[in-house]
């Protein structure tokens, strides 16, 4: 699999809050929470946003509370991967869970500009920077991790397991 | 290749000779677990999986704690989701109000989780289990659906840390004051992603219950989960206990860690951390003059009969000071009917005291003791956020029961060697 997009780069410690505003809570429409993406932390997001961009940012994404609207609104939005040098553990995992990808490469989150374009080559663990030609590595996604991405979340990867073993 | 306990439990779930840190792995579960804030939302998307059942109705556990007895129509309809949810399922492990307590207190305490185990549950305090030298962790409501359907999760595993007591506890000072000491050391996010290993001396003649306290609050360092090896101690609590037969591991002399922090028991006092973190701990010595309104004494931390006890052994034959509510509340039915048996709840009611039924109630603003403006509470807790017990403007402080209650006593922040 292979993402490719334009960044939009953040620092550190992007919380969920700044992700999706607490007061848009009241609703889990991915659609509604897309609108607001980003919306308090980076003003400039929605207006220029196109589909299949990628964020990159520091360290700690993605930290505060569990809220899973977090990454669905990042998703929902149509961001195609979000790059960073660490992630809060609970975004990382329901990240995962509703199908967004994501990749750990503190090379890469230091080294990337906002506006680069990069191409991410997931099954080789490589992400290329075709701005500067630069590349840099990630741990490889493990093969059952990235069948719950190519299932579009765990929900969907769980119901498709269970239809494989009930037809044994 | 040498390896930690945590890295040897996952293995083992995994179905691995070896794991290391960073490595994403799908690891089969012992337990599942889910709460009445929680399980609602689970259940919705378990029901989108279209799955025939749950993997297990023994190995699904629903505890509703938080809210109940229901404190309002809300919590009531979401109670009732959980119930309806046992019924169907034909749960086994789901604990209505009179026979249940705070989820944390009550899976141990019923045998559900043992030495070696692999438990997850959709509540950040699920780290509580390491104490029984089990990998536990809390996971978001997605994750315990599909661990509900498959038995299986995925888990990333963790570098560990390990924290070693050299020395000999001081009175009054107990695996919560240990914890806080180390939150005050590494900080709210010191432990990021990592299992972090309690080890030494001074842990190896710690009560289990004091080893809960300490695996409850591995979470308020950012840890994913907290562990100690288990040993004689551990053997005798769930001897004859247990549901499943267990394992003990242990970890190996040469693992590696990332990190390795040394302290001496004997030169950590009985803590109290100041609002609203965790990390903001500091001898209660320290303290200054600080008046209470409110002392609570209970919690996934604290709500166990060594905690009742301690409690109890201070307020024997004293009176809680007249500017101050005390609310206990014990951690599950069974540690109540001890309580009663022990006549720790005749010597609390008589000091003052208002003891309530099992539940989670003032530790997240639920109810039973919410604090209004400006109002200051010392508690046997784990989280002093910002309006975590009631009113943004109120104050929480965290400590042990000791330090509770000799603080209910004098109406101020007080250590139990001022009342005794
Ligand atoms: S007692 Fe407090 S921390 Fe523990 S489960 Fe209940 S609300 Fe959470």
């Amino acid at each position: 699999m292979e993402i490719k997009g334009r960044v939009w780069k953040y620092g550190s410690d992007v919380d969920t809050d700044a992700i999706i505003p607490a007061r848009y809570l009241n609703t889990s429409d991915p659609e509604e929470l897309a609108r607001h993406c980003m919306e308090d932390a980076d003003p400039a997001f929605p207006a220029g946003f196109r589909a299949g961009d990628i964020f990159v940012a520091g360290k700690n994404f993605g930290c505060g509370s569990s809220r899973e609207h977090a990454p669905i609104a990042i998703k929902a939005a149509g961001v195609s991967c979000v790059i960073a040098r660490t992630f809060a553990r609970i975004f990382y995992r329901n990240a995962f869970n509703i199908g967004l990808p994501i990749f750990e490469s503190p090379e890469a989150a230091e080294d990337i500009h906002e506006g680069d374009e990069v191409l991410v080559d997931v099954d080789s663990g490589v992400i290329n920077n075709l701005t500067t030609g630069k590349t840099y590595r990630f741990a490889p996604v493990p093969p059952f991790m990235q069948q719950i991405i190519a299932a579009g979340g765990l929900i969907n990867y769980v119901a498709n397991k269970l239809d494989v073993r009930s037809e044994k | 290749m040498p390896m930690t306990i945590t890295e040897k439990i996952l293995a083992a779930h995994a179905g691995r000779e070896k794991v290391e840190p960073g490595e994403l792995i799908n690891a089969r579960v012992d337990l599942v677990l889910g709460n009445d804030i929680t399980a609602p939302v689970a259940i919705k998307e378990f029901e989108k999986i279209g799955a025939p059942g749950v993997f297990d109705r023994e190995r699904v556990a629903l505890v509703p704690d938080h809210f109940v007895p229901n404190k309002d129509i809300k919590s009531a309809e979401q109670s009732k989701q959980l119930r309806e949810f046992a019924r169907e399922h034909n749960l086994v492990n789901y604990f209505e109000v009179g026979v249940s307590g705070i989820e944390h207190c009550l899976l141990p305490e019923q045998g559900l989780v043992g030495p070696g185990d692999l438990v997850i549950g959709a509540d950040s305090h699920t780290c509580t289990y390491g104490a029984l030298g089990a990998f536990s962790t809390g996971v978001g409501s997605t994750d315990l659906a599909a661990a509900m359907a498959l038995g299986e999760t995925w888990l990333k595993v963790p570098e560990s840390i390990k924290f070693i007591f050299d020395g000999e506890l001081q009175p009054w000072v107990g695996g919560k004051d240990l914890i806080l000491h180390i939150i005050g050391d590494i900080g709210v996010d010191g432990a990021l992603y990592q299992a972090m290993e309690f080890a030494g001396p001074a842990i190896e003649k710690l009560s289990m219950d004091g080893r809960f306290s300490m695996c409850n609050m591995a979470i308020e360092a950012g840890g994913k989960n907290g562990i100690i090896a288990p040993d004689e101690i551990t053997r005798a609590y769930v001897e004859g206990r247990c549901k499943r037969p267990y394992k003990f591991y242990k970890s190996d002399p040469d693992a590696r860690y990332a990190r390795v922090y040394r302290y001496d028991a004997s030169q950590i006092e009985p803590q109290v951390a100041f609002p609203h973190l965790p990390e903001n701990s500091r001898p209660v010595r320290e303290a200054g003059h600080v008046e209470i309104d409110q002392s609570v004494i209970g919690s996934c931390t604290n709500g166990r009969m060594e905690d009742l006890r301690e409690a109890a052994n201070i307020l024997k034959g004293r009176q809680v000071h007249k500017n101050v509510r005390l609310i206990v509340l014990p951690g599950t039915q069974e540690i109540y009917l001890q309580a009663l048996r022990e006549g720790l709840i005749e010597i609390l009611v008589k000091a003052g005291a208002a003891v309530s039924t099992p539940t989670c109630g003032p530790c997240l603003g639920g109810h039973m003791g919410i604090l209004a403006k400006g109002e200051r509470c010392i508690a046997t807790t784990n989280r002093n956020f910002v309006g975590r017990m009631g009113h943004t403007e109120s104050e929480v402080y965290l400590s042990n029961p000791a330090v509770a209650a000799a603080s209910a006593i004098l109406g101020r922040i007080a250590g139990p060697w001022e009342v005794l």
